[in-house]
C-alpha cells in the first residue's frame, strides 16, 4: 500500500497500538535543556525509576543560559541553580551533557543536526516545541511537555495518536531577496496560527528541494506556529551530504547501508494526505510581521489589513488588540518604521548560512547609530566558523554586537530583554505579547531583512540594499 | 494524578483567540524546579503592570471578584506556542479543573490531561452563548457522560474525548504507569528492529 514519508517512519516505531486509544511510540533520540527537564528527573525519582536508555538522551543549556561571560558563575541565582540541577542530573543518570563551557554547546535545536546525532529516519523529541526543526532530515520530531519528558525518560516511549497528515507544495522559482524565513512566514499568514493545528505537515516541491538544509531547518522549525505537531521533509543527496562526516554520522559501511535506507524514505506517488496545499513560489515576498502571532504576516511591501473590514468577530479583535500592542495603524505599510533594537538569533536562524547572508548584506556597510545590533550564534560550533571565515571582523566593523550562544532574546529568559514599547526586529518565531520582555515589540523576519533594517534603522525593502 | 468525575461551578470568560502559553504564564517565571506554586505567576503580565504585584489590572477578569470558579472559558486556539507545560501546572495550581475552548493547540491539550486538567472542546456556537451568561451562572461538566451543561437552562453540549484517556482521568492514572508495566515489550522492540 501506498505510504507518505511520515507513515513509514510512524510504523516503524509502534511498538504496540492500544485498542480504542493511543499507539505507543518508540522514540530513538530525546534532546533535553535545563527548563523543562527538572520536574521530570524530580518524578522520575519519586517512582524510584532510572533512565531507561540513558545513551540515547542529549542534554545541553540553552534557553536560561546568559550570552556574556558564560566561563563566570551565572549571575541570576535561579537561573544556576537551574543549570546547576541539570549538571546533577545528568551526571546522576549517566547522560552527556553538552553544557556551558563544551564545545558542543548551543540551541538543542542547533546542535542536533550539526553534530550528526539528527538522521533521517529517526523519531525525535525535546521538551521544546522547536523540535519541529529535526523534521528537515526526514524524522518524525516534535515538541513534548514535561511529563512526556519523565515518560521518554522512564520507557523511551510515548502514548501517541496519529496526527492527520498535510502536504504543502511550493512549486517555482524564488525571488530576489526572499528567504526561506519568508517562505515559511508567507505559509503562517496564509493559513493563520492554528491552521495545521492536528496534522503532521510535510514541505514538498521544487523550492523545498532547492533549499539548503539550513534553510529546510528553518521551515520546519516554525511548522510549530501555525499549531501543527511537526513538519518534515524527505531526505535526499542535500540530506546526505549535510550529515556525511559530522561528529555523529555513521561512517564507512554504516554509512552505506544507512544512504540505502535513508533513500526509501519519501512519499509513495499514490499516497494520500488528509489535506493538501498548493502555493507558488513566486508569490511571496520578503514578509515581515505586524501582530503578535506568527500568523500576523505581509509582505514587507504591504499594508497592515484594515481591522473593521474583517468580518469575523472574533479575527478582528485579535487583530485590534494586537495592533494596540503593538503600536501599529491598521491599512499602514510598516516600510519607514524606526525600530530600536535587531535580534538575529534563535534555533530558526542562527546558523552559519543565516550569518553568512547577514555578514555578505553589511560588509563595508554601518549600522544606524540608533539601533542596537545583537547576534546570538546557535551554537558554539557556529561561533567558532563565525570566526573562522572572519565574519566576527565584518559584525565588528559594521558595529554589530556578537554574543555567545544561547536563546537569549528569543524567549527573554535571562537578561536578553527588549525594553517595554521598543520595536524589534527579530529573526526568531514568536512575536507573542512580552515574549522578548514585558511589553517589548517584536517584528519577525529573515536575517536579510533584519540585517537591512540595522542598516536603515528602520523598516526596509531588503531588495534596495541588494 | 487528581482524579476527574463531575464538576459543578461557575467559569471565568476569557473571550480572547490565540491565547498562548507566554501569556498564561511568561518565561522569566520558569525558572522553578519544582511543579508548585506557578499560579500566583498565571497570567502574569495581563494581571499585573508591575512585577510586585501592587498593581493589578482592573480591566483583567482574574481581577474581578464577581468571576470565579474551577472553569475556565476561552476563545479558540487556546494554549498555542510554547510547549511549557508550566501552563497548566499554572492554571491547575490557580484552582482551575477544567478549560473549555473551541480549539486547543496539541501540545497544551496533551500537557493538561497529562495533569488532571480537562481540555473540552465545545462548538463555536456553545462557546458564545457561554461568554453570554452572567458572572453568577454555573456550568456542570460530567466526564463520565461527557457532557458540559448550562444550569440555569438545562442546555447541554457534549464533548469527544479519546477513551484510553477518559478512563485515565477518571481513575487518576497516568501513561507513566501504563508504560513502565511495558518495559519488556519495549525491550522486545528494541531487539527486533536491532
Ligand atoms: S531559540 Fe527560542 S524557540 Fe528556539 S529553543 Fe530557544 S527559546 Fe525555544
Amino acid at each position: 500500500m501506498a505510504k507518505t514519508l511520515f507513515e513509514k517512519i510512524w510504523d516503524k516505531h509502534v511498538v504496540k497500538q492500544i485498542e480504542g486509544g493511543p499507539s505507543i511510540l518508540y522514540i530513538d533520540k530525546h534532546f533535553i535543556h535545563e527548563v523543562t527537564s527538572p520536574q521530570a528527573f524530580k518524578g522520575l525519582e519519586k517512582r524510584e525509576l532510572s533512565v531507561f536508555r540513558p545513551k540515547q538522551v542529549v542534554a545541553t543549556a540553552d534557553h536560561n543560559v546568559p550570552t556574556l561571560n558564560q566561563h563566570l558563575p551565572i549571575k541570576d541565582e535561579l537561573s544556576r541553580i537551574q543549570v546547576q540541577q541539570l549538571i546533577e542530573n545528568c551526571k546522576k543518570h549517566q547522560i552527556e551533557l553538552y553544557g556551558l563551557g563544551h564545545p558542543f554547546q548551543g540551541i538543542v535545536h542547533v546542535i542536533g543536526p550539526e553534530l550528526g546525532i539528527t538522521q533521517p529516519g529517526m523519531t525525535i523529541v525535546c521538551g521544546d516545541s522547536h523540535t519541529s526543526t529535526h523534521g528537515a532530515f526526514g524524522t518524525i520530531a516534535f515538541g513534548i511537555g514535561t511529563s512526556e519528558v519523565e515518560m521518554v525518560f522512564a520507557s523511551q516511549c510515548l502514548m501517541q495518536t496519529k496526527p492527520k497528515l498535510m502536504r504543502i507544495n511550493i512549486e517555482g522559482e524564488l525571488n530576489k531577496g526572499v528567504v526561506a524565513k519568508d517562505i515559511i512566514l508567507y505559509i503562517i499568514a496564509q493559513i493563520s496560527a492554528s491552521g495545521a493545528t492536528g496534522y503532521f505537515v510535510e514541505y514538498a516541491g521544487s523550492a523545498i528541494r532547492s533549499l539548503s538544509m539550513e534553510a529546510r531547518m528553518t521551515i520546519c522549525n516554525m511548522s510549530i506556529e501555525m499549531g501543527a505537531r511537526g513538519g518534515m521533509i524527505a531526505p535526499d543527496e542535500i540530506t546526505f551530504q549535510y550529515i556525511k562526516g559530522r561528529q555523529f554520522a555513521p561512517s564507512g559501511e554504516s554509512w552505506d547501508q544507512k544512504i540505502q535506507e535513508w533513500a526509501a524514505l519519501y512519499s509513495d506517488a499514490d499516497a494520500v494526505f488528509d489535506q493538501e496545499i498548493h502555493i507558488d513560489a513566486t508569490a511571496i515576498q520578503p514578509m515581515i510581521t505586524y501582530g503578535t502571532n506568527p500568523g500576523l504576516g505581509i509582505a514587507i511591501n504591504g499594508f497592515i489589513p484594515v481591522a473593521e473590514s474583517i468580518p469575523d468577530e472574533g479575527e478582528r479583535h485579535t487583530i485590534e488588540k494586537a495592533l494596540q500592542y503593538m503600536g501599529l495603524e491598521s491599512g499602514k505599510s510598516l516600510l519607514g518604521l524606526p525600530v530600536q533594537h535587531i535580534f538575529i538569533g534563535s534555533c530558526t536562524n542562527s546558523r552559519i548560512e543565516d550569518l553568512r547572508q547577514v555578514a555578505l548584506l553589511v560588509k563595508g556597510r554601518k549600522k544606524n547609530a540608533h539601533v542596537q545590533v545583537m547576534i546570538v550564534p546557535g551554537s558554539q560550533q557556529v561561533s567558532k566558523q563565525v570566526q573562522a571565515e572572519g565574519l566576527d571582523k565584518i559584525f565588528q566593523e559594521a558595529g554589530f554586537e556578537i554574543r555567545q550562544a544561547g536563546c537569549s532574546a528569543c524567549l527573554g529568559m535571562n537578561e536578553d530583554k527588549i525594553p517595554a514599547g521598543e520595536y524589534c526586529i527579530s529573526t526568531s518565531n514568536r512575536n507573542f505579547e512580552g515574549r522578548q520582555g514585558a511589553g517589548a515589540r517584536t517584528l519577525l523576519a529573515s536575517p536579510l531583512t533584519a540585517a537591512a533594517a540595522a542598516i536603515t534603522g528602520v523598516v526596509t525593502d531588503v531588495r534596495e540594499l541588494m | 494524578m487528581d482524579k476527574i468525575t463531575t464538576i459543578q461551578s461557575r467559569f471565568v470568560p476569557m473571550p480572547i483567540e490565540n491565547i498562548d502559553t507566554d501569556q498564561i504564564i511568561p518565561a522569566r517565571f520558569l525558572k522553578a524546579t519544582t511543579r508548585d506554586g506557578f499560579g500566583k505567576n498565571l497570567f502574569r503580565d495581563w494581571r499585573y503592570s508591575n512585577d510586585d504585584e501592587s498593581q493589578p489590572k482592573a480591566d483583567f477578569v482574574l481581577n474581578h471578584k464577581i468571576y470565579s470558579g474551577e472553569i475556565l472559558v476561552a476563545g479558540k486556539n487556546f494554549g498555542c506556542g510554547s510547549s511549557r507545560e508550566h501552563a497548566a501546572w499554572a492554571i491547575k495550581d490557580y484552582g482551575f479543573k477544567v478549560v473549555i475552548s473551541s480549539f486547543f493547540a496539541d501540545i497544551f491539550k496533551n500537557n493538561a490531561l497529562n495533569n488532571g486538567l480537562l481540555p473540552i472542546t465545545v462548538s463555536d456556537v456553545f462557546l458564545q452563548q457561554l461568554f453570554q451568561l452572567s458572572p453568577a451562572d454555573t456550568l456542570t461538566v460530567s466526564l463520565e457522560a461527557q457532557t458540559v451543561c448550562i444550569d440555569k437552562s438545562g442546555q447541554k453540549e457534549s464533548f469527544e474525548i479519546n477513551s484510553y484517556k477518559k478512563t485515565c482521568l477518571l481513575h487518576g492514572y497516568d501513561d507513566i504507569d501504563y508504560l513502565i508495566n511495558m518495559r519488556t515489550a519495549i525491550e522486545q522492540f528494541e531487539q527486533k528492529v536491532a
